[in-house]
């Protein structure tokens, strides 16, 4: 494996023209890793892996528990930093960031927590405006428009002012997901986003996500273990195994596949 | 059975390699404790950096640090008075009794004055907020960060030792010396209570004769040591709180650290203080 510092050399020479980029179609991938690893301790979580996600496109993270899927998104928006190895949002390399560039970077990002992690000592409402007052100049009318926007696009408007414990966990997670989107992102990234909700929630939270790609043209990763929601939203699928990726392609692929672990868990689904 | 039969026979005629051992496990013994003390110093002062660092950056979360105002100062004004109330009052209940029995009674009213501005105020505040404010911090950054708040906050672009942590630090700094005031002024009005149920007095002549040997420089720099005390409660809430792992039971052991250590420090502080106080002030 080459070392981290000379895989980056080229990357921070690109990061220094304007390649940074929000929500906007270009030929620059979303996200790239590369050579990406990750211990806590002794154990090695994410060994070497490599993965490139495209603007515009949805990509389902699968695995067993355990994996690393979580800490992956955690590396992408800067929570966790990697051994070795490079991430690239939109063509910058982030891993050597100082805290204002990777802050910089972080509001091109909208992350949907696996437990919504809204603030609980906010209403709903302050919650959506939290990323909005400290980082755009908008008036509290302006501020108010795009709260209700926002909540009008996840089917929430009628609860602006109830508290996060006053709401059931599919709210919350409508909730959260409006909250990624206060800074219209270029890449959402969706931690389990239908993990302990019912099947019909579930599928309405897949809906959503589904409108809400649709409406922002925006690269999405996807970290579940809800086949039926993977096949649903995803473009591309890639199944995390032993801290890399064992392969990628589309729901078919993977169902076609004859290497052992890819058939005993796709067939969990059936 | 001799007493040596049920001692294992290799710990037998060994003595030359069980001083080693022992040595080393004694060592262990006392050097563990004072290696997680030092990694927790270390520890302290990385997040003590982190916090001045964030602090020097714009913006200033000024809506955040009125909130944490009202949080801190207000809502432990109740508290603080009581304390400062019941201290004043018993103070003068039972230095009556032994001033009469030297015949100095005409003293009391000092000896109260200057013991609560000196010393009862500012550590009964101090101890009583490091009771109700470390608590609260630890708990509640505590569970903002097993529930992932704090990495929501992080991920939104804002830093949250600024957000979370300085807002708290700078509430406890400057509320502390206020409710300091605050207190001292009830333990002398129950002082005063207490004298005047023995032995009607006014109230103008008992503060006259209380600060009669007292100067502004008496009051101020045991008021002013509160900031220390506020720096510590507020530092070491927050730290105990943001390094919070393990669920709910480490939420729990989060707020006790926060409680325990920033009580001992304030005591420790106070010591020290007092000594410089005397040393400059006096």
């Amino acid at each position: 494996m080459m070392p981290a510092q000379q895989q980056v050399l080229p990357v921070a020479e690109e990061s220094a023209g304007t390649r940074v980029i929000t929500g906007e179609k270009s030929d620059t991938p979303a996200v790239v890793l590369g050579g990406l690893h990750k211990s806590f301790g002794s154990q090695i979580v994410l060994d070497g892996i490599e993965l490139t996600v495209e603007s515009g496109e949805t990509l389902a993270m699968l695995g067993r528990s355990g994996t690393g899927k979580s800490v992956l998104l955690k590396l992408i928006i800067g929570l966790e930093k990697p051994d070795s190895g490079f991430i690239r949002v939109h063509g910058q390399e982030i891993t050597r960031l100082d805290l204002d560039a990777l802050n910089a970077i972080r509001r091109k990002m909208g992350f949907l927590f696996q437990h919504a992690a809204l603030y609980d000592s906010l209403s709903v409402e302050q919650n959506i405006a939290f990323p909005l007052r400290r980082h755009t100049k908008m008036t509290d009318s302006e501020l108010r428009d795009r709260v209700m926007q926002l909540l009008s696009s996840v089917g929430m408007e009628s609860d602006l002012k109830k508290m996060p414990s006053d709401i059931s966990g599919g709210m919350q997670k409508r909730v959260g997901l409006a909250r990624a989107l206060a800074l219209e992102p270029g890449i959402l990234l969706l931690d389990e986003p239908t993990a302990g909700l019912d099947p019909i929630t579930s599928g309405e939270i897949d809906e959503l996500i589904l409108k809400l790609q649709e409406e922002h043209d925006m690269a999405s990763i996807v970290v579940t273990h809800d086949l039926q929601s993977a096949k649903t939203i995803a473009d591309r699928i890639a199944l995390l195994h032993e801290g890399n990726v064992l392969i990628e392609g589309s729901f078919e692929d993977l169902e076609k596949s004859e290497n052992e672990f890819v058939t005993e868990f796709m067939k969990r689904d059936s | 059975m001799s007493h040596n039969a049920s001692i294992p026979h290799r710990l037998i005629g060994q003595d030359a390699p069980l001083a080693p051992s022992l040595a080393r496990a004694l060592f262990t013994v006392l050097w563990t404790p004072i290696n997680r003390f030092l990694e927790w110093f270390g520890e302290l002062g990385l997040f003590s950096w982190q916090v001045v660092r964030a602090a020097m950056r714009r913006p200033f979360e000024g809506q955040e640090l009125l909130r944490q105002f009202d949080e801190i100062g207000s809502k432990s004004l109740p508290l603080v008075a009581l304390a400062g109330a019941a201290i004043g009052f018993v103070l003068s209940l039972e230095s009556r009794s032994s001033l009469v029995h030297f015949g100095a009674q005409s003293m009391l009213p000092a000896a109260l004055v200057y013991s609560i501005i000196h010393e009862t105020g500012p550590i009964v505040t101090g101890l009583v907020v490091s009771g109700r404010v470390g608590a609260g911090i630890g708990a509640e950054l505590g569970s903002m960060k097993v529930t992932e708040q704090i990495d929501a906050i992080e991920a939104s672009g804002v830093n949250p030792y600024k957000f979370l942590a300085f807002t708290r630090i700078l509430a406890c700094i400057l509320v502390l010396p206020l409710l300091t005031i605050a207190a001292d002024f009830c333990g002398v009005l129950f002082g005063w209570i207490a004298e005047t149920l023995a032995e009607p007095v006014s109230f103008q002549r008992f503060i006259n004769q209380g600060f009669a040997g007292s100067s502004f420089k008496d009051f101020l720099a045991p008021t002013f040591r509160t900031v220390v005390f506020g720096l510590i409660i507020g530092m070491i809430g927050c730290f105990q709180g943001m390094r919070t792992r393990g669920g709910t039971a480490g939420v729990g052991l989060s707020a006790t650290s926060s409680v325990v250590l920033s009580s001992l420090f304030v005591i420790l502080a106070d010591v020290i203080l007092v000594k410089i106080i005397l040393v400059f002030f006096s």
